[in-house]
């Protein structure tokens, strides 16, 4: 059977402001199995954002091949990445971005709405199991920052996605936020079969995970750079 | 629904210049219905009105001064017609009816016009209709009586029995009080013509006001005329204005007043490009409001993107919210197109007792809305290509 998620020969490089074409991500091969949760270890700076951008295809590889649940996104249009993405891949980010003018469910409805298709009762249900069901008609300005946190993870799971990306998601969270954070995402990924791949810096989420990986050693393009 | 709900909350999210936006595109758009229903309406209706007649008889002169005189009540007469002559047209073969009023008398700026009862009694003012009272009966043609029409009855405040001096002239002074006194013995029902605003007295009280001519006294200001067969006033057209010298024709009366209309044409045409002009300029306006906001909206595009919606999505959902402001503002527009055209409407039946119709269908109001919510959308093509193009990795984490 094949794996979920299997990256080969994947590059991706930015023209920098002074004219010069720098490899950003160089990665000959990864892969990740159905309900897998996996840490990477990254900086920032170390590519790690492009990199999930690349497997979420919001950005397009130049060369490489993407396989998210036996589909290489490589080869595909960017509209035909948009419904990819739309219906199996959830992101969880460092600064949350649920949209301001939206409720707590309103966003979580929005996570549903471009793939698996709006479904209120699936969104009040992922709300309620963020320990939310009372907030559904505030909006993001009015809660914490751990609970904002909490209904960005509901988004990413209410669409039932294979896999969910995270990208420090808490770099902006205190420490007892942090771990109920951390500790929410992997439970409801686990219940709704979707496999985790998570990047952080922080040694203390690292510690969670049975399988870290060292996206500097994944990453040949860190090692080319000079110092 | 997706997309309904993203224009929604958008449009609430900037609620400052939506609501500003549309409220100029409301004032453009009611101002340009406003000018078009006004220019199409009162030309129908004053190139329509001809209160039953098909010509008017009156001094050398124009004959738009004559008609604006002797049938709508404005603008002063241009001389007197002898008796003699009233007498020959009504005796005419060719003529149906003729009515014969004298001018020169106002009741607080009402003007007061002499004729004969005939006048309510046999003259159909629209197919089908003569004149009918609302309240009493008409004045007897010997008797210092007088019948008001119903709209200067309402403004002069005078009822059944009531008794007036008359002053003299056609603009109001009060030194200038008659000695006599009038009973009011009846009030017209509306007709929306300029009879309503008129108070009427018998020809010959007119004619024999204290401190009128006495030498004038049979003379009348002007006579109305109903023709047997339209073709009659071509002949009579010849008689009076090609070959006579003394009297004016004035024939037909609607291709007079459209004459009138074609000539002060340039006006409305002004009127009209202005209007389009602010609803031109009003569209730029949803252009820059939107434009604008497009930076702060440029986080929300991205967050949607990696949500996995469309950038086609997201590019018409700019253009349908300029739309939706759009219909917002033309919804709102009828109020102020309701409030101009019923202020001009208010002055028209003051000046003329025509009453406009103010809700009266039109396609304007079908083809504004619907052009100005499509140049709408049509200004949110800009600001939509700009979120178009948003950068979704470079806007989705602006902090650090």
């Amino acid at each position: 059977m094949n794996p979920l998620l299997q990256i080969t020969g994947l590059r991706k490089s930015f023209v920098t402001p002074e004219g010069q074409r720098k490899v950003i991500v160089d990665l000959p091969a990864f892969s990740l199995a159905a309900g897998q949760q996996l840490a990477l270890r990254g900086e920032s700076g170390s590519g790690k954002t492009t990199f999930l951008h690349l497997v979420a295809g919001i950005l397009a590889a130049d060369a490489g091949t993407i396989q998210v649940a036996g589909t290489d996104m490589t080869g595909l249009s960017e509209h035909a990445r948009d419904k990819l993405r739309a219906q199996n891949i959830g992101y969880i980010f460092q600064t949350f971005n649920l949209l301001q003018g939206y409720s707590c469910l309103e966003n979580v409805l929005l996570g549903m709405a471009f793939g698996a298709g709006v479904d209120r009762k699936r969104g009040q249900a992922m709300l309620e199991r963020v320990g939310l069901g009372h907030r559904l008609r505030h909006y993001p300005r009015q809660l914490s920052t751990g609970q904002q946190q909490r209904v960005a993870v509901a988004r990413a799971l209410a669409s039932h996605p294979k896999l969910v990306l995270a990208d420090e998601p808490t770099g902006n969270l205190d420490r007892r936020n942090a771990r109920e954070a951390l500790a929410l995402i992997r439970e409801t990924c686990r219940e709704n079969g979707a496999a985790l791949l998570l990047v952080s810096h922080d040694p203390e989420v690292l510690a969670a995970f049975d399988e870290v990986h060292d996206f500097a050693t994944l990453n040949r393009a860190l090692q080319e750079a000079p110092p | 629904m997706t997309l309904a709900l993203i224009i929604l909350r958008s449009l609430r999210q900037h609620l400052f210049s939506t609501l500003v936006t549309a409220f100029s595109i409301a004032l453009a758009g009611g101002l340009l219905m406003a000018v078009w229903i006004v220019k199409v309406q009162s030309q129908a209706t004053f190139t329509q009105v001809n209160t039953g007649f098909d010509a008017v008889l009156g001094a050398r002169g124009s004959k738009l001064q004559l008609v604006l005189n002797a049938i709508f009540h404005l603008e002063a007469s241009p001389g007197n017609v002898a008796y003699s002559d009233y007498e020959f047209i009504k005796r005419h073969p060719a003529v149906k009816f003729a009515v014969p009023i004298a001018v020169g008398d106002n009741l607080r700026g009402y003007r007061i016009v002499g004729t004969i009862p005939e006048f309510f009694r046999e003259v159909e003012y629209v197919p089908g209709h003569t004149f009918t009272l609302a309240a009493g009966q008409l004045f007897n043609p010997d008797a210092k009586e007088a019948v008001l029409g119903s709209f200067a009855a309402e403004k002069l405040g005078l009822k059944v029995g009531d008794v007036f001096h008359p002053f003299h002239g056609l603009v109001y002074d009060e030194k200038n009080q008659h000695a006599e006194t009038y009973t009011v013995t009846g009030i017209l029902a509306p007709s929306n013509t300029p009879v309503d605003k008129v108070v009427w007295i018998p020809l010959h009280g007119l004619q024999t006001m204290s401190g009128h001519d006495p030498k004038a006294a049979t003379d009348v200001s002007a006579v109305l005329i109903q023709l047997r067969t339209p073709t009659a006033g071509f002949m009579l057209d010849l008689m009076y204005n090609k070959q006579g010298n003394r009297l004016t024709f004035a024939y037909p009366v609607g291709a007079i007043m459209a004459d009138l209309f074609s000539k002060i044409g340039w006006f409305d045409r002004v009127l009209t490009l202005v209007a389009y002009l602010v609803a031109f300029v009003s569209a730029i306006g949803v252009l820059v409001a939107i434009y604008n906001s497009m930076s702060a909206r440029r986080r929300d595009l991205a967050i949607l993107r990696a949500l996995g919606a469309g950038r086609l999505t997201l590019f018409s959902a700019v253009v349908l919210e300029a739309a939706a402001i759009g219909a917002l503002g033309m919804t709102a527009a009828f109020a102020i197109y309701g409030l101009i055209v019923g202020g001009v409407a208010a002055v028209i039946r003051v000046q003329t007792g025509i009453r406009l119709e103010i809700w009266a269908w039109n396609p304007v109001m079908l083809w504004a809305p619907i052009g100005m919510i499509l140049l709408c959308g049509l200004c949110g093509l800009l600001p939509a290509w700009k979120g178009y193009r948003t950068d979704v990795a470079a806007n989705l984490s602006p902090i650090s």
